[in-house]
């Protein structure tokens, strides 16, 4: 009962906040929203089946330039668009993931294979002209909802939180059905898994399928927040771990870890940059990387994990 | 009639014969006893036998079909399952959830799969320990766990490797009678097992591997005194002075 009431208290309080705080602040939440779906995406995947991948910019850009390429093309709505692209981003997955789990990579091998993947996708896509190779893909502001683009910040304050709202609901009922048990038991132990009558391969595929699909309309957002797609900065690795990282600090494998880690770093980023950035350049990174370090440090297991390993203490408990 | 068939299983590793020319028949609601040396092939024939590893020569049939080819779900699913020699429970999943994972191979859904876990987790004494995690449970505990595990998919056959190991008198007694619990289910047991209080306490019959073939077979009781079984535990010289040691 309570729990419903905070929940419904912070529910009301998420919708009326933009409207009272000023832009910068708008900006910082819907890049923490935005993190946010991107990790609970990528945590199906890596955080539930425990298959790490550092390729999901390979995804995340399929839905972008796909949504981008049928808008400037053929005039399709990106909110259609978007659907294309997380069923060309699943299909994508599938390939990947053929290759990988049939011929048994795991761990570091698996990590290698997805990088790889997504490190080909960079060069596709600098190579080809109507991607926009490398100057990039230009999107032309018209202000048309019905074209993803919006006047102003509320409106992708608000899609940024109903794409994580709905990226939770779908692993909170991952989690409550056979696949959650089957991911969860594959990433513990995969051995084990297949002598209890997992197969292995299929959950696996279909993890990675679901992870990707989700991952893709993350970069349809991106598209038409930012009017501007490049390879090197959508494709490059270090995309892939931004999506990556949060869910990692936040704690994986538990639906609160992504939303959690992602407003840290979001925080960690902010206050680095405000206090940091004015003297010498790139101090800023600097002083969040080692942030970062202090964070993994002293958090291994995550944010939420920990935070929910000290509120189960008791007071005088010793353990 | 029998319900597991094995005929001329052979493996290599390299040019190691691992297993050669096994043949043996798994009766239905048996319990067959399978003993060797360290290094016989004892293991290497159950990865076989659950679809780890794949025969290069022979043929496994169960309930009239090959198993050659297929994988360890695939096993599983037709009622078979084994355990592990190194129990592996499923590290920060708590008993119950390592136990709901077997019992989805026969539910569809979690509820009821919960729901068949508690019956498992009470038959296999581990009720109490429902809530704890895998990683901190003793070795008796994760012994259990391992059972209950694939108790919960309902197989028709269990593949059991080495439960007692690292167990002490007390509790291998206690696994002993689980084991004759299940057994009286009507659940068929192949157990590979050092401990010989074990086998001879639980086996109608007992096969006997080392180097990789078929040495003795027969009731435990006649097993142990055959000549070749001493010879390959305790080496040439010791024949007629021991019986194989307790473990």
């Amino acid at each position: 009962m309570l729990r419903l009431g905070l929940g419904a208290a912070g529910g009301a309080a998420l919708l009326i906040l933009p409207f009272w705080i000023p832009s910068t602040w708008q900006n910082l939440l819907i890049t923490t929203f935005y993190y946010a779906y991107l990790g609970q995406a990528w945590n199906i995947l890596g955080g539930y089946a425990g298959q790490l991948s550092l390729g999901h910019a390979a995804f995340f850009a399929v839905g972008a330039y796909t949504s981008a390429v049928l808008a400037i093309q053929y005039g399709l709505s990106p909110w259609l668009g978007m659907f294309v692209g997380a069923g060309l981003a699943a299909l994508l997955s599938l390939g990947i993931g053929y290759l990988g789990f049939r011929f048994g990579l795991r761990g570091f091998y698996f990590i290698l294979l997805t990088l790889a993947a997504a490190e080909i996708c960079r060069l596709i896509a600098l190579h080809l002209p109507i991607l926009g190779g490398y100057t990039g893909l230009f999107i032309n502001f018209t202000p048309n909802p019905w074209q993803f683009q919006f006047q102003g910040k509320i409106p992708y304050y608000f899609i940024a939180l109903g794409f994580l709202a709905s990226a939770s609901g779908v692993v909170w009922l991952i989690q409550r059905s056979k696949l959650g048990a089957y991911l969860v038991a594959i990433r513990e132990d995969e051995d084990a898994s297949e002598a209890l009558g997992v197969d292995t391969f299929r959950y696996k595929m279909i993890a990675y399928a679901l992870s990707a699909a989700l991952t893709a309309p993350g970069g349809t957002f991106y598209a038409y927040f930012q009017f501007y797609l490049q390879p090197n900065t959508v494709l490059h690795i270090n995309h892939s771990v931004d999506i990556m990282i949060r869910p990692i600090v936040g704690g994986m494998g538990t639906i609160l870890g992504p939303v959690l880690g992602s407003f840290l770093l979001e925080l960690l980023g902010e206050f680095s940059r405000t206090y940091f950035a004015a003297g010498v350049a790139g101090l800023n990174v600097v002083i969040y990387g080692v942030l970062l370090i202090i964070v993994v440090l002293f958090l291994p297991r995550g944010v939420y994990p920990t935070l929910v390993h000290w509120l189960r203490r008791r007071p005088g408990d010793s353990r | 009639m029998s319900l597991l068939t094995l005929a001329g299983v052979t493996k290599f590793f390299g040019g190691l014969r691992a297993v050669h020319q096994v043949s043996f028949a798994l009766g239905e609601r048996e319990i067959l006893g399978l003993i060797g040396p360290n290094g016989a092939g004892k293991t290497t024939l159950f990865h076989m036998i659950s679809g780890f590893l794949r025969p290069d020569a022979g043929t496994v049939t169960y309930a009239g079909k090959s198993l050659v080819g297929l994988r360890p779900h695939d096993i599983c699913r037709l009622g078979m399952v084994r355990t592990f020699q190194i129990a592996r429970p499923f590290l920060r999943l708590s008993v119950l959830e390592n136990v709901v994972v077997g019992a989805l191979e026969r539910v569809a859904h979690r509820r009821e799969a919960v729901a068949v876990a508690g019956e498992v987790l009470e038959l296999t004494g581990l009720a109490e320990k429902a809530g704890s995690m895998g990683q901190s449970l003793t070795l008796p505990d994760r012994k259990r766990l391992e059972l209950a595990r694939a108790l919960a998919t309902g197989p028709r056959v269990l593949l059991l490797d080495e439960v007692m190991a690292g167990l002490n008198p007390t509790e291998t007694g206690r696994l002993i009678d689980l084991i004759r619990a299940v057994h009286a289910r009507g659940i068929t047991v192949l157990l590979i097992e050092h401990v010989m209080k074990a086998v001879m306490a639980l086996s109608q019959r007992v096969l006997v591997l080392n180097y990789g073939e078929l040495i003795a077979e027969g009731p435990p009781a006649e097993v142990v005194r055959d000549r070749k079984v001493i010879e390959a535990y305790l080496g040439e010289d010791s024949v007629g002075s021991e019986a194989p040691a307790n473990e």
